[in-house]
Parts: C-alpha cells; sequence; structure tokens
C-alpha cells in the first residue's frame, strides 16, 4: 500500500502543488497508522495465533482462547468493540508471559515473537496452565524447572546475576570519581614561583647544616 | 605521564576482561545446562506408533506407555524425527544398544518430536527398522516437560524414576552402554553388558528382521 503511493507520487509530482504531496503523504502516513494499528492490534494478534498455534486434540473449553470466529472480524477490529468471548485481559498475560519466555530454538527471541512450531506449542502450554487457574509465576517456575535460567529473557536479580545489574553502576561510580578526580588535578592552581623560590632556601638550610655539623 | 602508572592501570583493567573473554571462548553457548539430571523424571504417557523390532521390546500399536509403570527399570527416552540428520547417526546405535540391553530389563523408547507418524514410519522403514517402540507426542507435550530445545536428546531414567543422564546431540553406542552398566551395577546387578558388537551392515538388517540373529545377548 506505502509503496504504491510512493510510487505514484513522482509521477504526480512535476506539476504537483506541495499541498498536493503532503496530501498525497499525509494519506500514506495515514494508511499505514491504521494498518499498524490492526496488526499490532491484540485482537489480531490472537487472532493469528489461535488459527496457527491452536493444536487440534485439547485446548481445553474453558480456555477463553480466541477462536476462528474472530479471524474475520479482525479486518474491522480498529474500530469494533471487542466481541464477547474475547478476553482481552487474559490474552494480555498470555502475552506478557510469552515476552519473558526465550525459544528454545531461535536466537535471542521470545516465544512470543518467534514463530516457531516450538514457541506456539509453548505458548499454548502458557494459555492452558493460565486457563486452568495457575497464577504468572507458577507458570514461569514450570518453564525454569524444566529449563532452567537459560529459558527467561532477563535474568533474575539473584546470586551471581546481581552483578549483571550493580557492575555497571559500580563501573558508572568508579568512573565519575576517577573524572572528577583528574579534573580537579588539572585545574588546581599551580603553585609556582613562591614555592620555587622556597626550595632553594630549604635545600641551602639543609646543606647549611650538613655543613655546620 | 607516569608510562609506569598509565601500564598499571590499563593491565588492571584489560587482564581481566581479557581472562572473562577467554573464559567465555571456551564454553559453547549451545549448552544449556539442564536442571533435570538428579531430579524426577517427567512421567508421560504415551501411544505406540511403531511396535519396535526386537522381540523382547515390542509392543502393539496403540498401547499406551506409562513412564510411571517403569519404576524399578532403566528408561532410555529418545527425542527424534524423520526431519533430524543427527538423529540418522544415532539410530544403528541406539538400537543395538536397546537389544544388547532388552535382556536386562532396560526399555527404549523413541519420542516423535513436531513430525507426522507416517512420515516416522517411513523414516524407521528406509533406516531398516528400530529396535524399540516409537512414541507420538501431540502438541510436544512431553518434549517441553523434558526441556527439550532440539533433536536428538536422550535421557536416561534410572531404576527410582529420576534423570540419570541427558544426552545432547547423537548417542554413541559406547557412552550409552557405559551408562547404562554403571547404573545397573549400582543396582546391584553385577554382569555387566557392555557396548554391542560392532557388525554394521549385519545389524541393519538384523533389526528388520525381528528373531535375535547377529548381536550377542549375555
Amino acid at each position: 500500500m506505502i509503496m504504491r503511493a510512493g510510487r505514484r507520487s513522482p509521477r504526480a509530482l512535476p506539476g504537483a502543488l506541495p499541498g498536493a504531496l503532503s496530501r498525497t503523504l499525509r494519506r500514506t502516513l495515514r494508511r499505514g497508522l491504521l494498518l499498524s494499528a490492526l496488526v499490532f492490534s491484540p485482537r489480531f494478534q490472537s487472532a493469528q495465533s489461535a488459527t496457527s498455534v491452536a493444536p487440534p486434540e485439547s485446548t481445553p473449553e474453558s480456555t477463553p482462547a480466541t477462536t476462528q470466529s474472530t479471524a474475520p472480524s479482525a479486518s474491522q477490529a480498529v474500530i469494533a468493540p471487542p466481541l464477547p468471548g474475547v478476553n482481552l485481559e487474559f490474552d494480555e498475560r498470555v502475552k506478557r508471559i510469552a515476552s519473558r519466555l526465550r525459544c528454545p530454538v531461535c536466537q535471542g527471541e521470545s516465544i512470543q515473537d518467534s514463530p516457531a512450531e516450538l514457541s506456539a506449542q509453548m505458548k499454548t502450554l502458557v494459555r492452558e496452565q493460565l486457563a486452568n487457574g495457575k497464577t504468572e509465576t507458577e507458570v514461569l517456575d514450570y518453564f525454569l524447572g524444566k529449563y532452567g535460567q537459560w529459558i527467561l529473557l532477563e535474568p533474575r536479580a539473584e546470586g551471581i546475576n546481581l552483578l549483571v545489574y550493580w557492575l555497571p553502576v559500580l563501573f558508572l561510580v568508579l568512573g565519575a570519581g576517577g573524572i572528577w578526580m583528574v579534573v580537579r588535578k588539572w585545574t588546581r592552581p599551580r603553585p609556582v614561583p613562591a614555592d620555587s623560590s622556597l626550595a632553594p632556601t630549604t635545600d641551602e638550610n639543609g646543606l647549611a647544616g650538613v655543613a655546620s655539623e | 605521564m607516569n608510562w609506569k602508572r598509565a601500564f598499571l592501570f590499563t593491565a588492571g583493567l584489560g587482564a581481566p576482561a581479557i581472562a572473562l573473554l577467554s573464559y567465555g571462548m571456551t564454553r559453547n553457548p549451545r549448552d544449556i545446562p539442564s536442571p533435570l539430571p538428579g531430579r524426577e523424571a517427567p512421567v508421560f504417557t504415551r501411544p505406540v506408533f511403531a511396535p519396535g523390532a526386537d522381540s523382547v521390546l515390542r509392543l502393539p500399536v496403540g498401547d499406551s506407555v506409562r513412564l510411571a509403570a517403569h519404576r524399578g527399570q532403566i528408561v532410555v527416552v529418545n527425542f527424534w524425527a524423520s526431519w533430524c540428520l543427527a538423529c540418522r547417526d544415532e539410530h544403528l546405535d541406539l538400537s543395538q544398544t536397546a537389544t544388547a540391553f532388552a535382556p536386562k530389563g532396560v526399555r527404549f523408547y523413541g519420542l516423535l518430536y513436531n513430525d507426522k507418524e507416517n512420515n516416522g514410519l517411513r523414516w524407521i522403514s528406509d533406516m531398516g527398522g528400530q529396535a524399540y517402540p516409537a512414541l507420538s507426542d501431540p502438541g510436544a507435550r512431553t518434549a517441553i516437560d523434558y526441556g527439550l530445545y532440539g533433536v536428538p536428546e536422550t535421557f536416561v531414567v534410572d531404576q527410582r524414576g529420576r534423570v540419570a543422564h541427558k544426552f545432547i546431540g547423537p548417542v554413541g553406542r559406547v557412552q550409552l552402554s557405559k551408562l547404562l552398566d554403571s547404573l545397573l551395577i549400582a543396582n546391584g546387578d553385577s554382569t555387566r553388558v557392555g557396548p554391542p558388537d560392532v557388525s554394521t551392515d549385519a545389524a541393519v538388517t538384523r533389526a528388520v528382521t525381528p528373531p535375535a540373529a547377529g548381536v550377542a545377548k549375555p
């Protein structure tokens, strides 16, 4: 959509006024916004995941998972109010957990973002466990017990992991202290001729002392 | 600038950084430490879709295999798929070891991971048969339960139902036999089985024709 608008604008440009150009631009922008709103709207995503994820066998009835029936309406999802039976709050919880879990077959991607089959299956599992009344920490603990800390995209702030959180702060403080000390040294006024004139006298005194002994 | 001090400063900061990075080079970032070994093995109940060629291990298609029912026995759980290349490497070793250890009560199961059963069956016949039964795992439930992140992965569950070891990647017959022997000995069984014979071509055909012809059974 955007591409086509972009290709059309140079042809219209020679005779077109800046106003017309900006109108095209504005239209393109609006379309882009609408499209992104559609794509990023939770309904569209959950409708997508419902069509691609849900295994044929056992999504329990209790799962308020969005079913295929929402898919056709996704094109109007921007304006339409949430359909009955679509639990956006539940989807939001699933998404929140899924974006904290690492996809085991990808590189640094969460199971929320990854299109891999295993990610979809893990997400289904998250959905089911939540539907069965497990809390978010219980669901996370399940995956922690199977895959270890590695499964969390963001390491927990405990034990050795604390280094990751506090070492940067420590370095920042040390660096700031270092800079402060160096700057103070640079900007300190040189204790100039007075000292240099003093030094010989002390030296003389010393020498005199040695000489007198 | 005091050069000696500058050198000491750089070395003081640089040496730990270099030490840390070179330690990182010795580690494999793909090695995900599994929390499972030493813990209770996740139980599963899964249907058989390929019976297995060995007469001892053979199970009828459609039977359910319950891990919990195998207490007192060593169970080797292998996750595989027909699209997995490394699974071809270990296939023969697993089948031979399964046959060799079957009289000792060791049970082998192959769990099909993210694959169609038909593909699995075709793969088994392409590979010349599999000594032990293959189970299907719809939705990869069991795979996720075992913290799987690739195939092949092999879990050895000991007599008490705990995960004794996890193999990542293709398993060799020697390492697997050693582990099984040590587990059997730990449980009071003093007769070693040892790694099965390496009569490769004969063993492939042997796996297709069920009755024992080849690998020595103690």
